[in-house]
């Protein structure tokens, strides 16, 4: 099996957008580049959840909790030594750590489906309370103070790799943070067709079919859990390195709830549906929340209501399908083994 | 006397009140092929469960080759070289024949491999025309082919059929009949069928699972003689 | 000897609290398997109809025990009607739909009725024990949920609507060929599950801040109280709701309400792990 067999798409469709990531700042102005960034660091996140769901088949919901892992992590790391370099491998090494020994004791607990759900989602709560309550000068990891409820500010943004003191200015952390967005598609692309990533799809389409033919689907889980938390902690690096600051709400339902919506909209069963998902909805929750007559709550939930009953499989999957019936409308039909058979008197 | 490759001593499994194998001692030797009846609730699905792990015994032992393989995870058994096709079918729907076929065979072998040996299997099943079709689209008895194919993929040495005719057209199950027929020069095979013409068609010894316990087990022409065994497919009880 | 009746009232209190919140969400999940997470909503606006109530000129008596559940309740027949019955037995989409309707349902109140905290005073003085100042409502709410327990109890044993709710309970397919139509079975329970969020909302009214988003924080703790005493609507939520509870306060009087939190939500967890059916799963199999 080819590694890079069908991927032709996907390598063109991501040179273009590398090249448009590139050169975005000559025709878009900083504001909307500002918000670009944190729109692709959050399509990293989509992104993790959309591969141990989609792919794994785990629900996690509380990827958030390696999303806040990760940025806080990379912020008391960025602040105690300067430089973004370790602070960045801090915030994909912590929350590894943590989906292990998480992951461990849920999946080689037997515990599955839903349950992992509500596990999660109740970690994400523990982390929220844990974090929320570190307000004050007690509350340090070297010269980080943790700020509790009011957050961390002024966290050290990225400088170039072995240079600390050339700060990245915000179009070149665009630049890092889009670019970043298509490695990590394309690295997920490259997995999910690797015997690992076929292996997964396996054991998510029949985990006893697959245990039963040798392979012991916990450990696969584990690892699609820990890698999964792996991006999400990075993505967390992504967002603070937007935004300087990070605070406690990263823990909270909101985003968990959000997270799990771009999947569903975007597309559960495809990388690129989460993306186009988080994007959409991010962009509408930032043009809704600009204007007073319809709450962006109301419209998010109607929206995930609206796909949960009539669009179950999201946007690009059934866009998909569209263009695929299209196309087979206009070929034969394929041979097929003959089954009809004449009964022996 | 070498050591059979399997043997079960005593092999038992209650589910509450219910004791769905009862003391079973079974054993096969390398290579042999053994059918196993019993009307519905004997517990032969039971029983095929007991050894590829899929449950565990309440008391009693499974032997592999002498190795006691008792309450050892589905994987570990798989990997001593069981392999089970299940009543109802189990493969991975969202994927092609083609696919089914290389996941069972990459666990031991390399990419490259997988692929030879998948294509080989397809040839030999003759399923290679539909090699690309989505499993999940089959039909019931290319489906039940596609799963003996990533059993085969899996190169075991015990080989545990559930049904393997079920559902199948006559031709189908003629097919299946010289499968197993060729698979049992070189493997152990168990089969466990409804369908009596088919029992005839390929068994030398026969098993005969009655409420989870071992009924009778002879040849296959004395087996289907047996008043007994006539009866406890016609459902009248037997005296204690 | 004071503080030992405190935090023995401050026990009682969070175990009676956790029952009165998870008693809908337990009511739903046992006898149709899906999960609302519209809960905490269906909650908040027990609490919006209650303080609404008392503002226009209502007993407070009668717009927390009449009102609000009857308000939440006929709310809660719309949406079984208009959601909830296409999505049986699809427990996933179960939680996601609800989720959305959650949202739904908090963007809807904040666009009526703005960002604002409102809320009602306690219709109940406070006492004295030694050096330390109670509440009534403490002592009200705890026998607010024994009550609830009893009347649940009542219903399912003793009244005809409550045998042919537990045999819908156990086996809808045969329920229907006796004649039992399970849909209209399934309309009513989610109502009158949904009227009891609306009921414990009402109670809630006076000692928590009324505001769009206050379900948040009762959803949590309801449904990790539901899941971890599993199917059985009794005696897991009595078993859930006191171990939880008991737990929460404890721990909270040892270190702070915070980590009482935070330890509930551990110990929660650790239950799942250990008992992914709940404790009813395990110990009080085929109990109401």
């Amino acid at each position: 099996m080819h590694l890079l067999n069908g991927m032709t798409g996907a390598l063109i469709g991501s040179a273009i957008a590398a090249v448009a990531i590139l050169t975005a700042p000559l025709y878009v102005d900083l504001f909307q580049i500002m918000q670009l960034t944190v729109f692709a660091a959050m399509a990293v996140l989509a992104l993790s959840l959309g591969f141990i769901w989609g792919y794994g088949g785990i629900l996690c919901f509380g990827q958030t909790s390696f999303f806040g892992l990760g940025a806080y992590a990379y912020a008391v790391a960025a602040i105690n030594f300067g430089d973004s370099t370790p602070a960045i491998a801090l915030a994909i090494l912590i929350p590894v750590i943590f989906a292990a020994l998480l992951g461990y004791f849920m999946i080689y607990g037997g515990i599955s489906d839903v349950y992992l759900g509500v596990i999660t989602l109740t970690v994400s709560l523990i982390l929220f309370n844990l974090v929320n309550s570190t307000a004050g000068d007690f509350y340090k990891i070297g010269d980080a103070r943790l700020g509790g409820f009011n957050g961390m500010p002024g966290v050290p943004t990225f400088n170039l790799p072995g240079n600390p003191g050339y700060i990245l200015s915000p179009e070149q952390a665009w630049m890092v943070t889009g670019i970043a967005l298509i490695a990590v598609y394309l690295g997920l692309r490259v997995l999910i067709a690797s015997s690992f990533g076929r292996i997964i799809i396996a054991i998510r389409e029949n985990e006893t079919r697959a245990a039963l033919l040798g392979y012991d689907p916990r450990i696969y889980k584990l690892i699609t859990f820990m890698i999964g938390g792996a991006i999400a902690g990075f993505a967390g690096a992504l967002y603070v390195n937007w935004g300087a600051f990070v605070s406690p709400t990263i823990f909270a339902l909101g985003l968990s709830a959000q997270s799990i919506i771009w999947v569903i909209i975007g597309g559960r069963g495809t990388l690129i549906g989460p993306v186009v998902g988080c994007l959409l909805l991010q962009w509408l929750v930032t043009e809704i929340g600009a204007q007073q007559a319809m709450d962006s709550n109301f419209v998010l939930g109607a929206i995930l209501i609206v796909f949960v009953l009539l669009v179950p499989k999201g946007i690009a999957p059934t866009l998909r399908d569209l263009a695929l019936a299209r196309l087979a409308r206009d070929k034969p039909m394929p041979a097929d083994t003959p089954t009809t058979a004449k009964v022996k008197t | 006397m070498s050591v059979p490759l399997l043997q079960t001593s005593g092999l038992t499994i209650r589910f509450g009140g219910v004791t769905a194998v009862d003391q079973v001692d079974f054993t096969l030797k390398e290579a042999e092929l053994r059918c196993l009846i019993g009307p519905n609730g004997a517990g032969k699905s039971t029983f095929f469960k007991l050894l590829t792990g899929q449950l565990r015994p309440s008391e009693g032992h499974v032997h592999l080759r002498g190795q006691d393989i008792s309450g050892a995870r589905p994987h570990e058994i798989a990997r001593q070289g069981v392999g089970i096709k299940t009543q109802v079918p189990n493969v991975f729907n969202a994927m092609t024949v083609q696919e089914n076929l290389w996941i069972a065979a990459r666990h031991k072998h390399t990419p490259a491999f997988a692929t030879e040996l998948t294509d080989k299997i397809l040839s030999e099943l003759r399923l290679t025309p539909i090699a690309t079709r989505e499993v999940g689209q089959l039909a019931h008895g290319q489906r039940q082919w596609v799963e003996i194919g990533t059993v085969l993929a899996g190169e075991p040495e015990l080989i545990l059929l559930d049904e393997p005719a079920a559902g199948m057209t006559h031709e189908e199950v003629e097919r299946t009949a010289d499968l197993i027929r060729e698979i049992s020069r070189t493997r152990a095979l168990i089969v466990v069928e409804h369908d009596m013409q088919f029992i005839k068609m390929i068994a030398k010894t026969v098993t005969v699972l009655h409420q989870g316990a071992v009924l009778i087990e002879d040849d296959v022409a004395r087996v289907l003689e047996d008043a007994r065994v006539r009866d406890v497919y016609l459902g009248k009880g037997l005296a204690a | 000897m004071d503080i030992a009746i405190i935090v023995g009232l401050d026990v009682v209190s969070g175990i009676a609290s956790l029952v009165l919140i998870s008693a809908g969400l337990a009511v739903i999940f046992g006898m149709m398997k899906i999960i609302n997470l519209a809960h905490g909503e269906f909650l908040m606006l027990g609490a919006y109809a209650t303080v609404l109530s008392v503002s226009a000129g209502v007993n407070i008596w009668f717009a927390m025990l009449v009102i609000a559940p009857v308000f939440v309740g006929l709310v809660g027949v719309v949406v079984e009607r208009c959601l909830i019955r296409f999505l049986y037995g699809r427990l996933v989409d179960s939680m996601l739909a609800t989720w959305g309707l959650s949202l739904v349902i908090v963007g809807g109140t904040t666009m009526i009725f703005g960002n604002t905290i409102v809320g009602v005073s306690s219709p109940l003085g406070g006492f004295q024990v030694g050096a330390y100042q109670s509440s009534l409502y403490t002592p009200f709410l705890a026998l607010m949920a024994l009550l609830l327990m009893l009347i649940v109890y009542g219903v399912m044993r003793y009244t005809r609507a409550g045998l042919i709710a537990r045999a819908v309970m156990q086996n809808p397919g045969m329920a229907a060929t006796l004649g039992v139509n399970p849909a209209r079975v399934y309309m009513a329970t989610f109502g009158i599950g949904a009227a009891m969020s609306g009921l414990a909302g009402g109670l809630l009214a006076p000692i928590a801040g009324v505001v769009p988003t206050m379900g948040a924080a009762f959803i949590a703790k309801a449904f990790i109280t539901v899941v971890g005493g599993g199917t059985s609507i009794l005696w897991g939520l009595i078993s859930a709701s006191g171990l939880f509870g008991f737990i929460n306060q404890i721990a909270a009087f040892l270190t702070t309400p915070v980590f009482g939190e935070v330890i509930l939500f551990i110990a929660a967890v650790i239950l799942i792990r250990m008992l992914p059916t709940g404790i009813s799963g395990r110990f009080f199999k085929g109990r109401l």
